[in-house]
């Protein structure tokens, strides 16, 4: 078997050297009652050819992004990864190595977490960011949480404009952390009703900008109103690119910032594994989750980087750990960081810049169709429209004619009330023959 | 003949003894390893190592929401970023290049089968939330791979989503919540060994159980007297390793799990050293109700420097209907996501993520699952086995185990052995690091004073541990023999030496900041 | 001045106790690099945790040997985290209690029991 390589002469001389008859000597402590005669009921092993015959077969089973006109978004993006990216992750010093607790033979993974801690704070407009969380719902329920910690408050406020997974992810967590969480109504641009629901006894409230509706929002305003009332503002940011355009939340006044980092250096994937953004004001930094990376000196005076404030994660406190987190999502945020070193603010900039006009494009075609209201009013690169119809239907259908048509908010929402809206998101992959097929296919529609 | 009588030497001239430091070089660099700062102390941020067109549209609709002070990024060319990554990379130890001994990590090799399956464009370049008629491959094989679990694990639901081990564990205790609150028994202890690992006693307590620990025999087990009498009509649950983080199979398993189910409670097993056992034993078998798995661990998903993970969850028939939404049905030919639970819903405890999983790390361990089939299972897990316990045994004359008896997958050690030598385990880890090996694990699990705990996984040749335990044993005599520098100053050979992780903790530098860095700038 | 077996030192003056953590136990804890002090007006009762003191691998609970209510925490250790080690059983304390029950004092080591009770573990 290509992957083991003992012998059957190394297995006898080493049982030899063991002084064990046979290997089920070894496995003496199984209780009789657990012992079995045959392997398990599955198949036995495969070479390469048939295990790739068999998943390309899947794998043929499901439409590409890049297979025609593509207009999903609403928390997953699809953007151009440079193919340095990707080799650069692939090298067995990144791809194989472990967690760098031996900080004298990891340099490589500390200085690129330093290197990506430094960029999401720099993006985020903040003081400190961790090394990475598994994405970005789980990094804003670990946000919650850590507000509940440092106000010592137990409500949580969270706006109509949050993506309905990253809501729930937060009621899950905060339900067994006594945290009474307080979910707004979807609303295309309802981040300020926020405002109304702040009280002496909120821990903080949870904006998303730009918002599942494509809604951009100045947070200025709510921030200095939750503060003032000794609230936090954790502000979420679903498409990362969005900051190479947009004032970032920090310079707006958020306490914490989480985001969904996937669309910086990170494929679709069919949802994970992604990178979650986390970044907060200096003083919280020691009530921070997740790992950190810090500068130091070595022995000889040489500078060098180490995980650190380790005394927070569980390994240490155990039960009284800032958070359960064992991982970051290492080789995602080392992409994350690849893709953005080979950006830089120039490149980010025209990026963003890019993405805002594709999906100004998209909006001028779609008004050209009778029938949709475009309910969005300052977007980045996503929009919500109303149709005249099921918005999941409609997807349907041009799905079998060679188009995803977005995102129905009913597929987030199924109660939501918004059966007719339909989330498309537009990036530099958006050709304008995309957009016009889109266009031609919904006034074929309907 | 006419000769060409002007040539280079090629003997190299001999030299005088070469000093135990490696010489100073000129400028900073030693060989093929390259000094590297950080790309924020490059001159010239304006760089980029991508092409992109003019924009067709300014931004003036978005007025003042448009950022323009600067961000602060530095770009790199092609060339430059290719550079400073791949010096990067070669101050990294990597399973690629040696033994990774560390115990509960299962590090073991990384197929690259793997990697190209799941690069291919029907499961990279799919969107999560495409209509689910557009994605029936990629539901297949998360059905199939749920399949794969549940047959090896002789458990009846899997719970695909959670992101790491640590997520997994949170997944089965809130089940296990989620479970006794639909019987109207909310109960508030949580049993955890003495021996467990610091994510059990933090996930227990995160979810509102207050954590007592069980006992631990003299020879490495969960004492049976202490947990029962621990238990009681307030606990939830146990968690138990098993095998345990001393490396041992616990044999009174099943009593465990009976004493647990007559309690009303239940048996939450930590699956991280599910490689000991895979195709050989089942633990539904030994009456677990919820296992993580640790994809990264028993099913080769890369470690990728720290992640990304995945920790699905199988669930016996009890906490079935407690799992979190989504997960895969197939109703006919067709595979289903179920995205919400109607009713039913008030049992289940909610979403743990948005979206459904680790869908790239599932593409992955099927691949491995698939090479390896139910006969290669079963082999990795003996030959884990076998390689631990020749080390063990190759060891174990020099270095005093912790207990007797054969071990699973890893062998763990205490320093007794050092005593009297001035050298600690720390030391000697760093002095492994000199000979070209990952350090084992150290000082964990907390039972065993100065432990080390030793898994080669089942992917290293004879060849590769008699290496290791030759060395190992010489290192061990250099140590009983007085040659204390070798220890504490160790590692020489490294890039950097003992870094001050006091520092680190007291003057927090988390981000580059445009003013001096601290020590001897890098060249 | 009176110890507990937990490692922690009380120093009386009237009705208020100043906690800090012994000599032995700064050492066992190695680099000490944070301490997070109580609030003041906090009211704890005895043997819950008054502080925790955090070195680079280790955070240990420091517990309250009296009953009372909080009225002054070292601020000075946030800066200077490094002085408990420097001067445990001085400038390295961590709180001032107000006792609310001073039998609790009776059961407490003085100098000579606390050495000795070292000189057995």
């Amino acid at each position: 078997m290509r992957y083991l390589p003992l012998s059957p002469t190394d297995r006898s001389a080493m049982l030899g050297v063991i002084g064990a008859a046979t290997i089920d000597d070894l496995f003496v402590d199984v209780p009789h009652a657990a012992r079995r005669d045959q392997p398990v009921d599955l198949p036995f092993h495969q070479g390469e050819l048939e295990v790739e015959r068999a998943l390309s077969a899947m794998a043929g089973r499901n439409r590409t992004a890049g297979q025609g006109p593509f207009f999903c978004g609403a928390g997953a993006y699809r953007h151009h990864v440079p193919a340095t990216v990707d080799h650069i992750i692939q090298r067995s010093e990144f791809l194989t190595s472990y967690t760098p607790y031996q900080p004298e033979i990891a340099q490589g993974t500390l200085q690129y977490l330093f290197e990506f801690q430094t960029q999401v704070a720099a993006l985020t407009g903040m003081d400190v960011a961790n090394a990475s969380m598994y994405d970005g719902s789980t990094a804003t329920a670990e946000a919650v949480m850590m507000a509940a910690r440092v106000t010592r408050r137990g409500k949580a406020v969270l706006s109509g404009g949050l993506h309905p997974h990253y809501a729930r992810t937060v009621e899950t967590l905060a339900k067994v952390a006594g945290v009474e969480v307080q979910r707004l109504d979807g609303a295309i641009d309802g981040e300020a009703a926020v405002l109304d629901a702040i009280d002496a006894g909120t821990a903080c409230v949870v904006v998303q900008t730009p918002n599942l509706f494509g809604t951009v929002t100045d947070v200025t305003a709510i921030a200095a109103a939750a503060q003032a009332k000794g609230a936090l503002l954790i502000v979420v940011v679903t498409e990362i690119v969005s900051l190479g355009l947009l004032k970032s939340p920090g310079e707006m006044g958020a306490d914490i910032v989480v985001a969904e980092g996937q669309s910086i250096g990170n494929a679709l994937n069919f949802g994970g594994p992604y990178v979650g953004l986390f970044a907060a004001r200096e003083k919280y930094v020691r009530q921070m989750p997740g790992r950190l990376c810090g500068e130091t000196v070595d022995a000889d005076g040489r500078r060098g980087f180490v995980l650190t404030l380790s005394t927070r994660e569980q390994h240490i406190r155990r039960d009284k750990a800032t958070s359960n987190i064992c991982t970051n999502s290492g080789l995602c945020a080392l992409a994350f960081t690849i893709h953005m070193s080979l950006l830089g603010e120039v490149g980010l900039r025209k990026l963003a810049a890019i993405n805002h006009a594709k999906a100004r494009d998209l909006r001028d075609g779609l008004m050209t169709v009778p029938g949709v209201e475009i309910l969005t009013e300052r977007f980045f690169n996503e929009i919500a429209i109303r149709v005249p119809t099921d918005a999941a239907a409609l997807v349907e259908t041009l799905a079998g004619q060679g188009i995803l048509a977005g995102v129905p908010v009913s597929r987030l929402s199924p109660k939501g009330g918004m059966d007719d809206v339909l989330l498309l998101c537009a990036t530099e992959t958006t050709t304008s023959s995309d957009i016009a097929a889109l266009v031609a296919a919904f006034k074929g529609a309907f | 003949m006419s000769m060409n009588s002007v040539g280079r030497p090629t003997q190299p001239a001999p030299v005088a003894t070469l000093p135990v430091a490696i010489a100073a070089t000129l400028g900073g660099g030693r060989g093929l390893l390259q000094d590297e700062g950080l790309i924020f102390e490059r001159d010239g941020w304006d760089s980029s190592g991508v092409d992109l067109p003019e924009p067709s549209h300014d931004a003036s609709d978005l007025g003042d929401l448009v950022r323009t002070a600067p961000i602060g990024l530095p770009g790199l060319s092609e060339p430059e970023a290719m550079r400073h990554y791949v010096r990067l990379s070669q101050k990294n130890h990597a399973i690629d290049l040696a033994l990774y001994p560390l115990g509960s990590c299962t590090m073991k090799h990384n197929p690259r089968l793997n990697e190209k399956m799941a690069r291919l464009p029907g499961f990279a370049d799919v969107h999560p939330l495409q209509p689910q008629s557009t994605v029936q491959g990629a539901l297949e094989l998360m059905d199939q791979l749920a399949h794969w679990l549940m047959t090896l694990t002789g458990m009846s639901a899997v719970a695909m989503s959670p992101k790491a081990g640590a997520h997994g564990e949170l997944c089965g205790l809130l089940a296990i919540r989620a479970a006794h609150v639909a019987r109207g028994d909310a109960r508030k202890r949580v049993l955890v060994p003495t021996s467990a690992h610091g994510t059990n006693p933090a996930t227990a307590a995160f979810v509102g159980y207050a954590v007592e620990e069980i006992a631990q025999t003299a020879d490495g087990r969960v004492d049976i007297a202490d947990l029962a009498a621990k238990l009681g009509p307030d606990v939830a649950a146990i968690m138990v390793t098993n095998p345990n983080t001393c490396g041992l199979f616990e044999r009174d398993v099943i009593q465990i799990a009976e004493l647990v189910h007559a309690a009303g409670a239940y048996f939450y097993c930590d699956g991280a050293n599910f490689n000991a056992i895979v195709g050989r034993v089942r633990p539904g078998d030994l009456g677990v109700d919820a296992m993580h798995i640790n994809l990264h661990k028993t099913f080769s998903t890369p470690h990728g420097g720290g992640g990304p993970g995945s920790g699905p969850v199988v669930l016996s028939a009890a906490l079935a209907p407690f799992a979190p939404t989504p997960f895969v049905v197939k109703r006919g030919e067709a595979y289903e996501l179920v995205e919400y639970r109607e009713g039913e819903a008030a049992k289940a405890f909610g979403r743990l993520c948005a979206f459904h999983g680790q869908m790239g790390m599932y593409v992955r361990a099927l691949s491995y699952m698939l090479s390896h089939g139910a006969d290669g299972l079963k082999q990795a897990a003996e030959d884990a086995v076998l390689n631990a316990n020749y080390i063990k045994a190759r060891l174990s004359g020099v270095m005093s185990a912790a207990f007797e008896g054969p071990c699973m997958h890893e062998a763990l050690f205490d320093d007794h052995w050092l005593e009297g030598t001035g050298i600690t385990t720390l030391d000697f880890a760093k002095a492994m690091i000199d000979e070209g090996f990952h350090p084992m694990t150290m000082y964990f699990p907390l039972v065993v004073h100065g432990a080390m705990l030793i898994e080669p996984t089942e992917t290293e040749s004879k060849a590769e541990l008699d290496r290791f335990c030759d060395v190992l044993l010489l290192l061990a005599d250099a140590a009983k023999a007085g040659d204390v520098e070798r220890f504490k100053g160790a590692p020489f050979h490294a890039p950097l030496r003992r870094l001050d992780e006091t520092l680190a903790a007291r003057k927090p530098r988390l981000r580059w900041r445009s003013e001096l860095s601290m020590g001897v700038a890098a060249e | 001045m009176f110890f507990t077996k937990d490692h922690e030192w009380i120093k009386v003056d009237g009705d208020v106790a100043t906690v800090g953590i012994t000599a032995y136990a700064a050492e066992q804890l190695g680099d000490v690099v944070f301490v997070e002090v109580p609030d003041l007006g906090k009211v704890l009762a005895v043997g819950d945790s008054l502080a925790v003191v955090e070195s680079v691998k280790a955070a240990s609970d420091v517990y309250t040997p009296v009953s009372g209510e909080v009225i002054e925490a070292n601020g000075d250790l946030a800066a200077s985290p490094e002085t408990v080690n420097a001067d445990p059983e001085g400038a390295g304390w961590f709180a001032k209690v107000k006792i609310a029950d001073p039998s609790q004092l009776e059961g407490l080591m003085d100098r000579a029991a606390y050495d000795a009770f070292l000189a057995s573990l």
